[in-house]
């Protein structure tokens, strides 16, 4: 071969840092903005949480025009849709297959995945801030139009609580998007999970006596549900770290493999 | 400089790479050729860290993919053009890249003059972008970051003859300037035109390696001669075997110095001396007639 062996120009190598995390997560929330249907399902977190407040100031009955259940509903759509974002930002990948650019730009995947799962938390964090901000602006409303008085009732713990909640959910969303890495798929198992499975939990609850004990240990929408309904006892706290350990956690913990593993093509 | 060793991948019982070993030099564009489904896709897929291969290792620079540190500065990638999220626009995706190499946001503009995507193009959603235009795209997102190492596959697909020249240019002058171009096509009037060094792979295995001089050497020289019998007497006294061909030329396996030195030995005035047309053509089917689906080639 007339080829030469060593490439001089190869020593010319100017030492590049390695790309920081946070430079990941911003890039990430972008991704998160920068397409139509990511900007609708932005927009309708906005949208669903004023419609509730106004469906809550016109619908509820006079004594429950209280903060505590202005947050508790504008709370509930946003559960419904946190997880949605937190599925597409990493199925995304693979079902519009961008991680071609995304994993040969930073190669550890696991970078990728925190930086979405920062990038998700901050979302969520700041949808559950504006819910609470949009829910006292629905309470000084509804005194007002219902005449009724103004009624504070809602805790810090409380308000911890409906925000762990709604994390639990948005979590369990990139769960399943590591875990099955494609969009479709994804959302009918956050739709199995989050509808089917406590169907069947409940059924069973209701028709196996054996079962009633032993829902709050297995059924993680049980147990998360306690979140949106006040402050825990110590077995609660039990019943939701146990059930989001065997749910949430391990699931995770194998999705991450996955996730690293996989070939992306 | 990319250095590929011993590289395979299986799935299961099918061997999709099989032991490739070479090596792609820096100021050189490396070529890399096969039919369909050969194994080129996969191999630069190894190569960048996508699919993790089943033995052997490929390193960029002296480094393994994942090793470099932020490597869209020292690697521009391109695998495939369509890649993209459908619904950003060409400069929102080159945003993206330019954040994720903490790059200067002048580079984006810097990168859409240098692929011609006008102010309006660069605005439309890329899912209303023909192939051409993404290729250009796709150009761009790997050259963002000024890497002295190029992967690309298949980038002269849905290119204009316009575009192709251009990026046939374009990728000329980084070999020249010392960086590492390694490029897949299945067509080989493409590689045959901007290759140095070419790396022929049939079903998983590389047939035929070496720089594009030899191995066009290798696939014979055409000559002519005013006087054809003195000629052809000429090459049967030096002991090589010729053909003449029907419209009156003499084919022979041997290398155009050796026919040029027999012909001015003998004393016979040529009117041409060329190697064969097409001959990496030829070769080409030829090496990868038992692999390809249409079977040997006539």
């Amino acid at each position: 071969m007339t080829t030469i062996t060593i490439d001089p120009v190869d020593d010319q190598r100017t030492e590049t840092h390695q790309v920081p995390v946070s430079r990941v997560v911003r890039v990430e929330l972008r991704k998160m903005f920068d397409t139509r249907s990511g900007f609708w399902l932005m927009a309708s977190i906005v949208i669903s949480a004023l419609l509730t407040m106004v469906a809550t100031v016109a619908f509820a009955p006079d004594a429950q025009l209280t903060y505590y259940n202005f947050a508790k509903a504008i709370g509930f759509p946003m559960t419904v849709v946190l997880p949605m974002i937190a599925i597409l930002s990493i199925t995304g990948e693979w079902s519009q297959r961008t991680g071609l650019t995304t994993f040969t730009l930073v190669p550890h995947r696991n970078r990728i995945v925190y930086a979405k799962t920062i990038s998700s938390v901050a979302v969520a964090v700041a949808s559950m801030l504006f819910a609470f901000v949009v829910g006292a602006i629905g309470n000084l409303i509804g005194a007002t139009v219902a005449g009724t008085e103004l009624v504070w009732d809602l805790s810090l713990a409380e308000a911890g609580n409906i925000v762990l909640g709604s994390l639990l959910c948005l979590l369990t969303g990139t769960m399943l998007g590591m875990l099955i890495r494609s969009s479709a798929g994804a959302l009918v198992a956050y739709f199995v999970y989050s509808l089917l499975l406590p169907t069947v939990f409940g059924f069973l609850a209701a028709s196996q006596g054996w079962f009633r004990d032993l829902q709050p240990w297995v059924d993680l929408n049980h147990a998360e549900g306690a979140l949106f309904s006040g402050t825990l006892t110590g077995e609660q706290w039990a019943n939701v770290a146990v059930t989001t350990a065997v749910w949430l956690v391990l699931p995770a913990v194998a999705g991450l493999r996955m996730v690293m593993r996989s070939e992306v093509k | 400089m990319i250095t590929i060793d011993s590289l395979s991948k299986r799935y299961g019982a099918n061997t999709v790479v099989d032991n490739i070993t070479f090596t792609a030099h820096a100021g050189r564009v490396t070529g890399f050729l096969g039919p369909n489904g050969a194994g080129k896709s996969t191999s630069m897929r190894m190569m960048v860290g996508l699919t993790s291969p089943t033995s052997g290792t490929t390193t960029i620079r002296g480094r393994r993919f994942a090793d470099l540190p932020s490597p869209g500065l020292e690697v521009g990638v391109m695998l495939d053009a369509s890649a993209q999220h459908a619904g950003r626009t060409g400069r929102e995706i080159l945003t993206i890249a330019q954040w994720t190499m903490g790059l200067p946001g002048r580079r984006v503009t810097e990168m859409l003059d240098l692929v011609s995507l006008s102010e309006s193009e660069a605005n439309r959603r890329v899912g209303n972008y023909s192939l051409g235009m993404r290729q250009r795209l796709g150009l761009a997102t790997a050259l963002i970051g000024d890497p002295a190492v190029l992967i690309l596959d298949e980038p002269a697909n849905g290119l204009d003859p316009a575009g192709i020249r251009w990026m046939r240019d374009l990728l000329r002058g980084h070999a020249d300037r010392g960086g590492t171009v390694l490029l897949s096509s299945h067509l080989l009037s493409e590689i045959e035109i901007i290759a140095d060094d070419i790396v022929m792979i049939g079903n998983g295995r590389i047939v035929s390696q070496g720089s594009k001089a030899e191995l066009l050497q290798a696939a014979g020289t055409v000559v002519r001669a005013a006087d054809l019998f003195a000629l052809k007497r000429a090459l049967d006294n030096a002991g090589l075997r010729s053909t003449v061909s029907d419209d009156g030329a003499l084919r022979t396996d041997a290398d155009l110095t050796l026919v040029g030195r027999i012909a001015l030995d003998a004393r016979v005035a040529l009117t041409e001396l060329r190697t064969v047309d097409g001959g990496l053509e030829e070769m080409f089917l030829e090496l990868t007639a038992d692999t390809q689906r249409e079977g040997k080639a006539a």
